[in-house]
């Protein structure tokens, strides 16, 4: 379990990550969603005590970083790939991080086999391609066979079967009982792997979410209708007690409904339709709309938040909403 | 799983975990590894520099041109002496010739030591998976000056016995103490470029650094002594500067054989490694 407490980030006169609060529970994959510049990398390297806070707490299963005495037993992670010695082959390169830890030897092959790098084990890591050299440091994060596991933009740059591997990886260690904490700034990408949802902007905290939850919230389904007759429709609409919206170009959207039953109805009363449409606004859409105008959606998610989750925090989330902008 | 079953039937065969639901189902103590947990301590820090160090293509570089140069150097020196030049020097003294540039590439690895792990990123694999960083510090220390000492007292030393080999004569200087002297000498020297390394971060300015601190006090007294008022200043530069500080070690005798010389550089790369950790913790990485 990752604690995250009040964190807060300020390098100079910028505020790269503002008090900032929620907790990564184990068994599932909670997604770390922003984009570029949120302050998500920051975060990581907080959490693992490789920047020093200006403020606030992290613990990583009840103790700070820097108390932990193996700690990749406690938590893997992989930020950048690159953060390895070129010369260095890669079973020394996973040797010395073993022994660092006390982790027997036996441990550097059984990872390079999980990842599939058993055959270039030694190669040097400059000849590595990305997506080995990201396989590389995912063996790193594994070594310890830690409970939490800790990935930043893991897909970037993968080709499909690199992508779907570590989609699959994730998924397997959350389902083992593991805390798994990946961070993407694609909405698309998170969809498909992560159960939890955690969205900052601007350093701040802007959703803390079930997937579920949020799909449900933010992907809004509705049906698309276009008449020569749109007093008459709107009229029958009204009777039948559905509002609908009037889009942009003068065509008619009604929320959750489906497009049999308004087809049938208009069909009934001898109304022209030039469209009957079914649409899904995208996820994607949803999450841009979230970053983009963050104070809007604060006010419109608060009494959504879900019931588990202990007051606190919420508080903390309205807070940090009116101090800011 | 404790959890009690109800009555119904046997467990499938597998446990197929399903995705907890949300939250809620967020089990108390959840995955358990096998792996042992351990206390780690200096030594497991001491093992891993020792991989890292051996494993990397520069140490083998520029130890190698260090043997090179002090061996190579020190064999064509002797060769170019007879028994009476060693009336009151130590048979070490070729390699003394050797030391002046040998020196550079201890500084050299020195500062790779710890300074090519910024400059990969390697430094935060590092101190994620030791976020003891002092102990990291100080683990790359030890190594890097036992593999240093142990190279520089084998080179001085083979050069020593080379010539003792050549010159027989019964009345000579004591030498192998300068053996253990002169090595310690450009040992320390390397262990001040990895603590400068470590407060620079970066491999190219900390070894031009490190060249300002070996080059700039052996010519600087040349221009010193034209003022009368900074003489005695000049006098002491160049008595400690490390060229001379190296000569006074192998020629030996006459007041104490560099142990003053010595002592300056213990004092120096005690301050530079006090700075090194103090920077360390502070630091982002």
């Amino acid at each position: 379990m990752i604690e995250i407490e009040g964190l807060t980030k300020r390098y100079g006169e910028k505020v790269a990550v503002k008090n900032l609060t929620f907790t990564v529970r184990p068994g599932l994959v909670t997604g770390f969603l922003g984009p570029n510049g949120a302050g998500k990398s920051t975060t990581m390297r907080m959490i693992l005590g490789l920047d020093r806070p200006t403020g606030g707490d992290v613990r990583i299963d009840g103790a700070p970083y820097d108390r932990l005495r193996d700690p990749l037993k406690h938590i893997g992670a992989l930020l950048d790939a690159k953060a390895v010695h070129g010369g260095r082959s890669a079973r020394n390169h996973l040797l010395c991080l073993a022994q660092s830890n006390g982790i027997p030897a036996s441990r550097v092959h059984e990872v390079l086999d999980t990842v599939g790098l058993t055959a270039v084990a030694r190669k040097k890591a400059k000849n590595f391609s990305l997506g080995m050299g990201q396989r590389l440091g995912i063996a790193g994060a594994l070594l310890g066979d830690p409970r939490i596991l800790m990935f930043d933009e893991p897909v970037n740059g993968l080709d499909p079967e690199g992508i779907h591997w570590i989609r699959t990886l994730m998924q397997n260690l959350a389902a083992e009982g593991r805390t798994v904490f990946v961070s993407s700034h694609l909405m698309s990408e998170m969809a498909v792997t992560a159960e939890h949802l955690v969205v900052i902007g601007q350093g701040r905290l802007l959703a803390d979410t079930s997937m579920a939850d949020f799909i449900r919230r933010n992907s809004r389904s509705y049906v698309r209708m276009r008449t020569p007759q749109h007093e008459h429709l709107l009229d029958l609409l009204h009777t039948e007690g559905i509002t609908p919206v009037a889009a942009d170009d003068g065509a008619l959207e009604v929320d959750d409904a489906r497009p049999e039953h308004l087809g049938e109805l208009a069909a009934r009363h001898g109304i022209v339709l030039h469209e009957l449409s079914p649409k899904q606004a995208s996820l994607e859409e949803a999450f841009m709309r979230l970053t983009a105008e963050s104070v809007e959606y604060h006010a419109h998610a608060r009494p959504a938040q879900p019931p588990p989750r202990p007051p606190e925090p919420a508080r903390q989330w309205g807070a940090d909403w009116k101090k800011g902008s | 799983m404790s959890t009690p079953q109800p009555p119904a039937t046997q467990q499938p065969a597998q446990p197929a975990p399903q995705p907890a639901p949300q939250w809620q189902a967020a089990p108390g103590p959840s995955y358990t590894s096998p792996i042992p947990v351990v206390r780690t301590h200096l030594g497991h820090a001491l093992a891993s520099e020792w991989t890292k160090i051996r494993s990397v293509r520069s140490t083998m570089w520029t130890l190698g041109v260090f043997l090179l140069l002090v061996v190579g150097i020190g064999f064509l020196a002797a060769l170019q002496t007879d028994d009476t030049d060693y009336s009151g020097v130590p048979y070490t003294i070729p390699a003394f010739f050797g030391l002046i540039l040998g020196q550079i590439c201890l500084i050299t690895l020195g500062v790779l030591v710890i300074a090519s792990e910024y400059g990969t990123g390697m430094i935060r694999t590092t101190f994620t998976a030791s976020p003891q960083r002092h102990r990291v510090l100080a683990a790359k220390m030890l190594i890097f000056f036992a593999v240093a000492y142990a190279v520089s007292v084998f080179a001085i030393g083979v050069v020593g016995l080379f010539v003792a080999s050549l010159h027989a004569t019964p009345t000579s200087t004591p030498w192998v103490g300068t053996i253990f002297m002169g090595a310690l000498y450009v040992s320390l020297l390397g262990v001040l470029a990895l603590a400068v390394g470590s407060m620079l971060r970066h491999s190219a300015g900390a070894i031009t650094a490190m060249l300002g601190v070996v080059l700039v006090p052996a010519i600087l007294p040349a221009f010193m002594m034209i003022s009368e008022s900074l003489r005695p200043v000049a006098e002491k530069v160049l008595e400690y500067n490390a060229i001379n500080s190296l000569a006074a070690i192998f020629d030996a005798g006459e007041e104490g054989g560099g142990g003053a010389q010595l002592g300056v550089l213990v004092a120096v790369t005690a301050a530079a490694i006090a700075g090194a950790f103090l920077l360390l913790d502070r630091r982002d990485v």
